[in-house]
């Protein structure tokens, strides 16, 4: 384990957690782009995130008048929570002084409140969409939570640790071995990050307007600064779920020392681990059609039903 | 628990592939088109003979591999194609079998493979062999099918989840004892396959009396109209 009152550590955590920030809308364009050119249509320039978030950073704000403080306070709670879960999970470094502080179920948590103050944010003005959107969100967190904890608990029980960093070491130093367990957790956790980053077979990114939307259905009323915070954050949220997933699952390449070599090999490797991923992403929702909202359910109920038998089969078949 | 990692590689493939085909019970039991159910059916067939090979392939028991072509030909190819043409000729094979209460059955399933487990644990005392982690699923792989067969009510699917129990009694033998004795399996194979006839003999007749394959029709009593 690092040295938790090592100065360098911190330092680098904080580095890693401002690199993770920065790259965020870098990510999302990647999986925009992938699409655009899977689909026959010119893709956005590389900075179009940043072009994008500059422009909304300026504009004024106006605010509804049926808006109440909550709706006001709700887009920097919802991107500090994004932040402070990118914060605690292993990115660059897998050994971080924070995963000390904060386990996979804060994560969780942390997850969790965010979403409570966007649903809440929803809400607040009073239009119908708002509480459309919210009212889905909620519907389908209740579903896609357990599934997602149900997962933490598989890794858990198999590194003996909620803490990410422990398991993430676990998964480096032992032998690779094909686990039941941890190929269903790996579907499972997929299938949340589908849902819970608001991708297209459960809601559709791209859209403002269709009638079966959720994320944008709650922050339709959100402009200049405060909208620009609630499109970073859902980034943010993007980017955590994907280096959740090739972190957690396909750790080789991270680095656990501050060696500048071992760090270069960790940043060369995540980049390649997510364009994968991105690219992978993007031909999913190519080939895949939106769901009709209703189905949903059924969805998240596959993704809840493969994660306990990830977790069954970790009890059952490798317990040794 | 490091201990599962230095397996031999085809013993943990062995284990993978009954979680596989645990997950493609817990498939059969939540589809709703007569057509997908046939073909997930068809995929836990093609499981567990590729299971069965393997298990083969490990203990080095030759008549195994008989029995492996053996499912695969009748239960991932025969018994499927005789089913979806069957229900293509009575019209049914796009048809919606509604599960009942999908969220309630998928809870029970998962509860039963915990209650699996937990009964066959002295079972696993007992014996040494590798496949013994599998026991407990091949016993779930048989509740499941039973609970399949009182959650349906189309007599097709109702032969489907048959079908699959007695996958789950054959995983049972392969996991349990390394495969019965070649003479019983020949029989068995020899009965599943005129039991799958004979129910498509019976698919016409049902529909012939009481004009659908919905069986709870036939637990009303009432007159013939006359």
């Amino acid at each position: 384990m690092a040295d938790y009152l090592n100065l360098a550590g911190w330092l680098a955590a904080l580095a890693q957690t401002v690199l993770f920030v920065a790259i965020a809308p870098l990510f999302a364009n990647w999986v925009k782009r992938a699409k655009c050119t899977l689909q026959n249509r010119r893709p956005p320039p590389w900075l179009q995130p940043y072009r994008d978030l500059r422009r909304l950073f300026g504009k004024e704000v106006v605010l509804a008048h049926t808006a109440s403080h909550v709706f006001r306070i709700a887009p920097y709670i919802v991107f500090g929570t994004a932040v402070l879960a990118a914060s605690i999970i292993p990115f660059i470094l897998a050994e971080i002084p924070f995963a000390a502080m904060a386990d996979a179920i804060v994560l969780v948590g942390t997850l969790a409140l965010g979403r409570f103050f966007l649903a809440l944010a929803g809400l607040d003005v009073g239009t119908s969409f708002g509480g459309m959107g919210s009212s889905r969100e909620m519907t389908f967190a209740a579903l896609a939570e357990p599934a997602m904890l149900m997962v933490v608990f598989t890794l858990a029980m198999l590194a003996s640790s909620t803490n990410l960093s422990t398991v993430v070491g676990f998964f480096l130093e032992q032998p690779l071995a094909l686990r039941p367990s941890l190929l269903f957790g790996l579907l499972a956790l997929l299938l949340v990050g589908i849902a819970e980053t608001g991708r297209i077979p459960v809601d559709n990114p791209a859209t403002h307007l269709e009638l079966t939307m959720i994320h944008e259905a709650m922050i339709l009323e959100y402009t200049g600064r405060h909208l620009a915070l609630m499109e970073y954050a859902s980034q943010l949220k993007l980017a955590i779920y994907a280096v959740l997933t090739v972190n957690l699952f396909l750790p080789w390449g991270i680095s656990r020392t501050l060696d500048p070599a071992s760090v270069g090999i960790a940043v060369l490797a995540l980049t390649a681990k997510l364009a994968v991923l991105g690219a992978l992403l993007a031909l999913a929702e190519t080939l895949v059609a939106k769901m009709r909202l209703f189905r949903v359910p059924t969805f998240l109920a596959v993704a809840f039903t493969l994660s306990l038998i990830g977790m069954l089969s970790f009890i059952m078949l490798e317990g040794h | 628990m490091t201990a599962y990692a230095d397996l031999p590689l085809i013993e943990q493939l062995i284990r993978t592939f009954a979680a596989l085909i645990l997950v493609s019970s817990f498939a059969l039991l939540a589809q709703a088109r007569v057509v997908a159910a046939i073909q997930v059916f068809a995929w836990q067939g093609f499981l567990l003979s590729a299971l069965t090979a393997l298990v083969a392939w490990n203990s080095g028991l030759p008549h195994l591999y008989i029995s492996a072509v053996l499912s695969l030909v009748l239960k991932a190819l025969f018994i499927p194609w005789l089913l979806i043409r069957q229900s293509r000729r009575l019209g049914i094979l796009r048809d919606f079998d509604a599960v009942i209460r999908p969220g309630l059955t998928l809870m029970a399933a998962g509860t039963l493979v915990i209650f699996c487990y937990n009964v066959v644990i002295p079972v696993r005392e007992f014996t040494q062999i590798v496949t013994r982690d599998a026991i407990a699923v091949s016993l779930a792989l048989v509740m499941i099918s039973l609970l399949m067969l009182i959650t349906r009510r189309k007599a097709i699917t109702q032969v489907v989840a048959f079908m699959s129990l007695e996958n789950g009694l054959f995983f049972a033998a392969v996991t349990a004892t390394q495969g019965m004795p070649m003479v019983v399996e020949l029989g068995i194979a020899f009965d599943v396959l005129i039991a799958a006839v004979i129910f498509g003999v019976f698919f016409f007749h049902i529909r012939d009396s009481i004009e659908t394959l919905d069986v709870d029709q036939l637990s009303r009593l009432r007159e013939m109209d006359e």
